[in-house]
């Protein structure tokens, strides 16, 4: 039997009809998440065709991307502001309904960004492959998971049927060794990784995170370091399923339970990459030279460590649209640079330990003043647990604005916007032309280095404030 | 779907690299229900002032951009949100195919499921396209080729299934239908392997 990778594994294992010269393969998939975004126009096809959702069982729903924050919106009698965004929750919740799919809706203790909800409840688990109509899926990858994000078309492709059409995706190893320093953290790492690899360097492939810093991540560090594969141009992302994962899924309410639970995992045990396979390419990155990374431009491999200066590459034509939209000069040095809005949140960095990472910074400390600080957690139970934790009175009396569980500001669709030109240190996954609002500006960071610069008011290296 | 087999079109250049799903089609439109009219809003942010006027500067709003098929863009277009309504929103303004050197893997697979035709090319025709903007262009998915007006042609590679798929003007998901004994069946021997 020749060695065969992770990916390898679980692309064989749900192979319905494999792929020919003229044919791509029928590929199975084993979880389906939809919100309320890109599922209304697959469900008017299954209308329109009189065609059920084959596996209601396989298929799960929640509200995030146009869904509001703010507690009034959310529990209160206020409407939704956003008539459109009214219209598409109504519409799922009436979806969900017809087809027979089970939905966390508005008030539902369970509903959250749908990349935060499916391995908290354990919904997500190594081996399977996971769809959603949402690029940040790659997410789940972090379980052992062959997960990427897909359109509508293709989320109504699988409700009718349960598979997608695909071909092969080329696998990609991204070596990665030695320790991170204090300060930085794993969403510094994968800024790192796509700094090198690029935009569109993975374009084709599936990557594979691998080596020893990887291993020594937590499971929550390694769905953000899987989370922005996309942002290197790779539709998945994934790490082979450890110790690590086990400990975090074992009794999560929808894993296998007793003798199913040790069946399981001696399965997912199996499915790691044999030693002796080949990749068809690789990079190796030495993680204990990264510093805290920010980007500087309008895509996330624009990017420098903080200390560093915006290189100065005058003349090309994508770096001097990207620093006129910014504001920016080449040459400027990062650190000190004025903020205006700070985003503490996202399916990138919107779990339990990201939010102790920012408060880490806040306790007892103020944002600066003229600064608006938005933390948002990714789902409503990360929200209890930060609660309980004491985490949210600190945010609170740090001056923070602690909202309901949602996608929020990383995509300016659902009410809260960062103004035209105002600047925005941000936890979240793009800081494209736009994307939390019309004009404005987006500095992608870690939570630490939000919390920091949030106290400061200006770009700071979040390591003076540990 | 009607069939695409081969068009003749002058081209739109939006020279910029790296153009993501959220500059074709901004997340705030992304309320809708339906697949219609979002050409209006495709490139919203490029294409009008905060006020709604139409920047006279870009190219979408000039008068030789009117009927337009084909959209020739720097490399890696496309990169970004799964978002189908960047497909739909290039098709509903009128444009048939979009040529880039390199075109990210989401945007490809949604554009060949709704008929809109990713044309990846070589960095040196690329550059001719991106410097004559206007030229007449010979598309023929029937033999692959992107004819330019020097007469040049250069064949592109595309997925079989998906080629067939818009030659017929057939979708693949009566293609996916077809194979239901097959998930049926496999479906049952899963589910005796895990028991």
């Amino acid at each position: 039997m020749t060695a065969r990778t992770l990916f390898d594994r679980i692309w064989a294992a749900h192979e319905v009809v494999p792929e020919t010269a003229e044919t791509p393969a029928v590929l199975y998939i084993d979880l389906h998440l939809i919100h309320e975004v890109t599922s209304p126009q697959a469900f008017t096809v299954l209308r329109s065709l009189g065609l059920p959702v084959r596996r209601p069982d396989r298929t799960l729903g929640t509200m995030d991307h146009s869904t509001p924050t703010s507690s009034d919106q959310v529990f209160g009698n206020v409407p939704i502001k956003v008539d459109a965004a009214a219209k598409q929750v109504r519409q799922l919740e009436q979806n969900a309904a017809d087809f027979g799919i089970e939905l966390f809706a508005m008030h539902d203790a369970r509903r959250g960004i749908v990349h935060v909800i499916g391995p908290e409840l354990g919904c997500t688990q190594p081996g399977m492959t996971v769809v959603c109509g949402d690029s940040h899926t790659s997410t789940h990858g972090a379980f052992g998971t062959l997960a990427f994000g897909i359109g509508s078309t293709e989320v109504g492709h699988v409700f009718a049927t349960q598979c997608l059409l695909q071909r092969k995706p080329k696998t990609f190893a991204v070596n990665v060794d030695g320790a991170l320093r204090p300060g930085v953290t794993a969403k510094d790492l994968i800024l790192a990784i796509i700094g090198r690899i690029g935009v569109a360097g993975g374009t084709g492939y599936v990557f594979e995170y691998r080596g020893s810093t990887i291993e020594a991540l937590s499971m929550e560090e390694r769905m953000t370091v899987c989370n922005m594969s996309i942002e290197a141009g790779a539709r998945a992302g994934m790490i082979a399923p450890d110790d690590t994962t086990f400990e975090f899924l074992k009794g999560r309410p929808r894993v296998p339970q007793g003798a199913d639970w040790d069946a399981a995992v001696a399965r997912w045990r199996s499915l790691a990459t044999d030693a002796d396979a080949r990749f068809d390419a690789s990079i190796d990155i030495d993680a204990s030279l990264l510093e805290p990374m920010i980007t500087y431009g309008t895509n996330p491999g624009m990017v420098v460590p903080i200390s560093g200066a915006i290189p100065d590459q005058a003349g090309d034509a994508v770096f001097d649209q990207a620093l006129r939209y910014m504001g920016f000069q080449g040459g400027d040095a990062m650190l000190g640079k004025p903020i205006d809005v700070v985003f503490i949140g996202s399916c990138t960095n919107g779990r339990l330990e990201d939010l102790q990472a920012a408060a880490h910074i806040l306790k007892g400390r103020k944002v600066a003043a003229g600064v608006r600080l938005m933390i948002v957690p990714g789902s409503q139970q990360v929200k209890r647990e930060a609660e309980a934790a004491g985490l949210a009175d600190i945010f609170k009396a740090a001056g923070a604005d602690w909202r309901e569980s949602g996608c929020s500001m990383c995509l300016g669709m659902n009410g809260d916007t960062v103004g035209p030109g105002q600047y925005s240190i941000s936890t979240s996954n793009r800081n494209f032309e736009g994307r939390q609002g019309v004009g404005a500006r987006t500095l992608l960071v870690s939570p630490y280095t939000a919390a920091a610069s949030a106290v400061r008011g200006r770009i700071t290296d979040p390591r003076e404030l540990l | 779907m009607a069939p695409l087999k081969r068009f003749r079109s002058t081209t739109v250049v939006i020279a910029s690299s790296n153009i993501d799903t959220d500059q074709i089609i901004p997340a705030r439109f992304l309320t809708t229900t339906t697949k219609e009219g979002l050409g209006a809003q495709l490139f919203a942010d490029w294409r009008y002032a905060a006020d709604g006027a139409p920047r006279p500067d870009f190219v979408l709003n000039r008068p030789e951009s009117r009927g337009c098929r084909v959209l020739v863009a720097g490399r890696n277009f496309g990169c970004g949100s799964s978002r189908e309504h960047a497909p739909w929103a290039l098709l509903d303004y009128g444009f048939l195919a979009v040529i880039s050197t390199e075109i990210a893997d989401i945007f490809r697979s949604n554009s060949l499921k709704n008929g809109l035709l990713p044309i990846s090319v070589d960095a040196a025709t690329a550059q001719w396209l991106l410097t004559h903007a206007g030229a007449e262009v010979d598309i023929d998915l029937e033999k692959t080729l992107l004819t330019l007006p020097t007469g040049t042609a250069v064949s592109f590679p595309i997925e079989p299934f998906a080629r067939h798929c818009l030659l017929n003007g057939v979708d693949e998901f009566g293609y996916l239908r077809t194979k239901l004994a097959d998930i049926e069946r496999y479906e049952s021997a899963r589910a005796s392997r895990d028991r």
